[in-house]
């Protein structure tokens, strides 16, 4: 077991240095590279231009500029924000517990969404809800997630004013017993559009792995030894049946956690992912090029983390 | 025809057709008629210009569902190019493209196209291929996997045995049979164009103004949501439609592979 973990954390080095490559020559294509914030600025002249260029390093061959910003990258030291001049780790960390919040709730709702669909749709294959779900599920596939949430800031905010619109708490409310009912209701709506999302896809694996599953062999023996369907389906089939699931749950996790970039800018949610937006806005490139190498770490590890888990259920994984 | 087949003919019938089918020029501005809800005179209402949205919507069509199609065979044919070689050739190439491949998807799709976009401001073509380029690796995976258990099938070793050369065994015995499945890829494939088009211009990234999608029409739409949200129905509507009918002959296409 360690030393798959250990071989996995090996082949993550080259894999995230190919990231760490693609982003650099990504950000170094803009037209004035990282500088153009500043060409753009007729305050700024030409030689406070060949400075910076110089102080920054931006003179020297582009290996030396990217190693030296892999070095700094990998001691947590990411550069300043363009915008606000503020440490980009700081703007980062403020936008960690909004993220957590929102992601967290959508992620246990749309877990509560996709078990008991995914498991009815598999035993009862083919039947009436199978069919409706299955059609439901690839409508959640096909629908555009920022539509979504403007359809419901229409009905739900602007139509009925039963909900607010966006933000994560009403603006001037200073706590009090009314708090947490006005945290809940700001929720809603992002974890709505979310947690659809989400379980359209999830529920599509959890029926295919759970109809493979019920085909098994020590489900008909366990069947056959008289336990009673309904422990069947969920002591034992389920219970196989959830783990290659809970690997697409933990990608998909890692993907929201740094930021549900569409959801929380439509929602104006306070969190990393309308922290993207507001940094493509403003071509605030050091922000981006750390939101981006932090998601793609997360990737990465989760997919790590979700191989262990895998390998600890089921030995047979280790094997190389 | 089945539905949703049907239907995707009728709205590329209608994007081909918007000029016909249009009752305005898209980009024709009416200022005494600015904002104004849907009519007999303005089926979709008009825009914060005076422009019509019905004619919008259909402009707009054509844009969406070119980037749509056209982004899926660049995603289709560098994902057969890099699967095929991965495929065929094995060994140390097979993993070094399989590395790319496994890096490319741990980068999330939609935060690198918007970086990608907003540095490079992309015309249409450029976003065709940008999108394309971001969508390769579902493909490779899937081309590779087929060439990989079909190579030891027994009549490819028959054709081999024959003497034909690579190229006759990629291009005639060994893509044909892995069709079905690449085109399964290929479908979700357009419907991940049409979506991720929309999710740029919606950003401000992807299609600009006054140049009419779907996306770009429902960024302008976010703006005035709250006194005319019929500007963000129909773009959104005909999105929707969009990827479900591809999204549902993809199943279909699945299913009929052998898939679940």
């Amino acid at each position: 077991m360690l030393g798959f973990l250990a071989r996995r954390l090996l082949q993550a080095v080259p894999l995230l240095l190919l990231i760490s490559g693609l982003v650099f020559l990504l950000i170094h294509a803009a037209p004035g590279g990282p500088l153009a914030i500043y060409l753009s600025n007729p305050n700024v002249r030409p030689e406070d231009i060949e400075r910076l260029r110089r102080a920054l390093g931006l003179d020297r061959p582009l290996w030396q500029q990217y190693w030296s910003w892999l070095v700094a990258f990998a001691h947590g030291d990411w550069g300043y924000s363009f915008s606000d001049g503020r440490p980009v780790a700081i703007r980062i960390v403020e936008r960690i517990p909004a993220t957590l919040e929102l992601v967290g709730v959508s992620i246990v709702t749309a877990l509560a969404l996709t078990v008991p669909t995914g498991v009815l749709a598999a035993v009862r294959r083919g039947g009436w809800f199978d069919r409706i779900t299955t059609t439901g599920a690839i409508a959640g596939i096909s629908l555009p997630a920022f539509w979504f949430g403007l359809v419901l800031q229409i009905v739900f905010a602007i139509g009925l004013h039963w909900l607010p619109s966006s933000g994560r708490t009403t603006p001037g409310w200073a706590g009090g017993s009314g708090g947490l009912a006005d945290h809940a209701q700001h929720l809603l709506l992002p974890v709505t559009v979310l947690a659809v999302v989400q379980a359209a896809g999830w529920s599509r694996y959890l029926r295919g792995s759970m109809i493979e599953t019920l085909a098994q062999p020590f489900v008909l023996a366990a069947r056959a030894r008289g336990i009673p369907g309904r422990d069947v389906i969920l002591r034992h089939a389920l219970r196989h049946a959830i783990g290659p699931v809970l690997a697409v749950v933990m990608v998909d996790a890692a993907l929201l956690a740094s930021g549900a970039v569409v959801t929380e800018s439509v929602f104006a949610w306070p969190g990393l992912g309308s922290l993207f937006t507001e940094a493509l806005a403003r071509r605030d490139y050091s922000v981006l090029m750390a939101l981006l190498m932090l998601t793609s770490t997360a990737i990465v590890l989760f997919n790590i983390v979700a191989d262990a888990a895998h390998a600890l259920v089921d030995p047979r994984v280790v094997e190389p | 025809m089945r539905a949703p087949t049907l239907l995707l003919a009728c709205l590329v019938a209608a994007a081909l057709a918007a000029p016909a089918l249009a009752p305005y020029p898209p980009d024709q501005l009416d200022l005494a008629h600015r904002r104004e809800a849907p009519s007999s005179a303005h089926r979709f209402g008009t825009d914060d210009l005076g422009r019509d949205v019905l004619a919008r919507v259909l402009y707009g069509a054509r844009v969406s569902l070119a980037v749509g199609v056209l982004s899926a065979a660049v995603a289709g044919a560098s994902g057969i190019a890099v699967g095929g070689v991965a495929g065929y050739a094995g060994g140390a190439l097979d993993a070094v493209l399989m590395r790319a491949t496994d890096a490319m998807l741990a980068v999330p799709r939609l935060p690198l196209l918007m970086i990608a976009a907003s540095v490079l401001q992309p015309t249409v073509p450029l976003l065709v291929v940008l999108i394309g380029l971001a969508g390769w690796m579902e493909t490779a995976r899937v081309v590779r996997a087929e060439l990989r258990t079909l190579r030891s099938r027994g009549f490819v070793e028959g054709a081999r045995a024959a003497g034909a050369g690579r190229a006759r065994l990629i291009g005639v015995h060994l893509l044909p049979n892995a069709a079905q499945a690449v085109s399964v890829s290929l479908t979700l494939a357009v419907a991940r164009g049409v979506l991720l088009e929309s999710a740029l211009s919606f950003f401000g990234v992807g299609v600009q103004p006054p140049q009419a999608s779907w996306g770009n029409m429902l960024y302008q739409a976010q703006s005035t949501l709250s006194t005319e949200p019929w500007l963000a129905l129909a773009p959104g509507l005909f999105i929707l439609l969009t990827t479900l009918s591809v999204n549902m002959t993809g199943d279909r296409l699945a299913r009929g592979a052998g898939g679940r």
